[in-house]
């Protein structure tokens, strides 16, 4: 994909690093002087250590192996939007912002760089990397291959990194259908993946009512997502199939088809725009 | 009563463990670099050995509720293999710089070789840079000689001997740890090293002051609840509640404090907040992954 220009990226960092500073200052005005230590720290703020740590990398871009683990402590991991959901695993956070910015500030050298951060990097440094592949001109081969890692993973922050414009852009219909599975296995909100109402297919939908199947079959309860996706395509076997579960002797079965279905019928008509 | 056991080598134990040690009360642990039982023969072995102490165990820790950190250092006995070893200090800069690492280490003497010191002075060093306090292994055979050495080393290093941790001390090797300047480790082990007892009674003769205790286990015989069976002894024998939550967690808490890098929620189950003073680290609030 041609690269996001991160203009709106970093207005949204600085106001945010602004927004945070203005907040610590008057903290510290109502506090007793109990952490004055700490004030070495403090007297350089978050932004302009960013700014110092971008001129290094683009001077030098193999810094950015011992400046990427630290974004964190750096800039602090405040959420990027004031208010987004906390536990919305698609939520931005300032250092996921500011690791974006670095890997952009490696230029040229970035398909150098960006698979040992990644590697060798813990989990925000590799949420970090994935969040930051639509605005990088990265070999496809790389992004590619990172984003695969991570949907084989089982850690939801990373899997919903790698769910966005990025993987929808680049990934082929198999790998659409096999992350989206995947959210909804473990539970990542399909409404945080961007550009997935374009690569939506039917065995999309029908791979979901399967895997609705499963869980009615068991007693379960299924999550609404599948029906948000699924409901853009004609019924299909998969759902009779759940219909037909409505007779099962196993009165823990029939009920969670009847709860199932009864979700699929109220979230019928959503948009694929809003799924 | 908050628990911390800040030596504990979670990746050979099981998921068990996590469940009891939580269940137990301890909150917060940190996992030191060491080797696996049998010698590494290549860099990848160790880079994905370290990758798994900031990933995959940190989340695992997680699942229970239990904050984990680590150390990250080449431990003395791989320090033997000379090729190896120099490989292993290159790429340590990259984790060293990392979240929740707490600590260079854990490093020192085994067998007391010119390689096992040609790394453990070049770690001591590499702390110094990184403004990282250090864990220090005392060697099973010749304690003492090596405690002796370790100290010198430290000495002649340019490290405020407040941010070394000289672990696994017994009767005979805590008073000269002490004298140092340095905090002094005991690990508490079913049948070697020193049981809780036998802490006990070394507390009841030389106190508190900058003395941890740890359970160091791994996939040896070992017992990951020792800290609080370590508690339990200390209340039986009279000591007041707060001096063995200074042991268990106030001791642990400021020293690998100064590496402004521990993230523990404000307040235990207690409500008390023993955060407040150590600045520079992050604090959770007590929130929880599910």
């Amino acid at each position: 994909m041609t690269p996001i220009e991160p203009d709106s990226l970093e207005r949204a960092l600085a106001e945010r690093l602004d927004a945070a500073a203005g907040e610590r200052l008057a903290a510290s005005a109502d506090r007793d002087s109990g952490r004055d230590d700490a004030g070495g720290r403090d007297d350089v703020s978050a932004a302009e250590r960013l700014a110092a740590a971008r001129s290094d990398v683009a001077a030098d871009p193999s810094r950015i192996a011992v400046i990427f683990p630290g974004v964190g402590r750096m800039v602090g991991r405040d959420l990027l939007t004031a208010d987004a959901d906390p536990d919305d695993p698609h939520a931005w956070t300032v250092a996921d912002a500011a690791r974006t910015l670095l890997l952009v500030s490696t230029g040229d050298a970035v398909d150098a760089e960006i698979q040992a951060l990644y590697r060798h990097g813990d989990g925000e440094e590799r949420r970090g990397v994935l969040r930051a592949l639509p605005f990088l001109a990265l070999d496809r081969a790389i992004g590619v291959a990172l984003v695969e890692d991570a949907l084989r993973t089982n850690d939801v922050r990373l899997i919903a990194a790698a769910c966005g414009p990025y993987t929808s852009a680049e990934l082929d219909d198999d790998a659409i259908a096999q992350a989206t599975l995947k959210c909804v296995f473990v539970g990542v909100p399909l409404g945080g993946f961007v550009g997935l109402e374009d690569r939506l297919t039917p065995e999309i939908a029908a791979m979901l009512a399967r895997f609705a199947h499963e869980r009615v079959a068991a007693g379960r309860d299924v999550p609404d997502d599948i029906w948000t996706v699924a409901n853009n395509f004609p019924a299909t076997d998969e759902v009779a199939a759940i219909e037909a579960e409505l007779d099962h002797p196993d009165e823990g079965r029939a009920a969670a088809a009847r709860r199932a279905l009864d979700r699929r019928a109220l979230l019928g008509a959503t948009p694929s725009k809003n799924i | 009563m908050r628990i911390f056991d800040p030596h504990i080598h979670m990746t050979s134990r099981t998921t068990d463990d996590y469940e009891a040690m939580a269940a137990a009360g301890i909150e917060a642990i940190i996992e030191p670099a060491f080797w696996l039982g049998q010698p590494r023969t290549n860099l990848g072995s160790f880079t994905d050995y370290f990758d798994g102490l900031i990933g995959w165990e940190r989340f695992r820790a997680g699942q229970f509720g239990i904050e984990h950190h680590c150390t990250m250092g080449l431990n003395p006995k791989e320090a033997n293999d000379g090729a190896l070893a120099a490989e292993v200090l290159e790429v340590l800069p990259r984790y060293l710089a990392k979240d929740r690492v707490v600590a260079v280490g854990e490093i020192g003497f085994d067998g007391m070789t010119p390689a096992e010191e040609k790394a453990l002075t070049a770690q001591l060093e590499l702390a110094a840079e990184h403004d990282l306090p250090v864990l220090v292994h005392t060697p099973h055979r010749d304690k003492m000689r090596g405690t002796e050495r370790t100290l010198e080393l430290v000495a002649a290093s340019s490290l405020d001997p407040g941010k070394v941790l000289i672990d696994h001390n017994n009767e005979l090797t805590h008073q000269i740890v002490r004298d140092s300047g340095c905090w002094a480790g005991f690990t508490i082990y079913p049948d070697t090293k020193v049981d809780e007892h036998r802490f006990v009674a070394i507390a009841q003769e030389a106190g508190l002051e900058k003395t941890i205790v740890n359970s160091a286990a791994d996939w040896g015989k070992s017992d990951p609840l020792k800290v609080p069976k370590t508690v339990a002894a200390m209340l039986e024998a009279g000591f007041a509640e707060a001096d063995v939550q200074r042991v268990v967690w106030d001791n642990p808490v400021e020293f690998f404090g100064q590496s402004g890098r521990l993230e523990l929620a404000e307040s235990g189950a207690d409500g008390v907040d023993r955060m407040a003073t150590f600045a520079g680290n992050s604090v959770l609030r007590g929130e929880r992954p599910e």
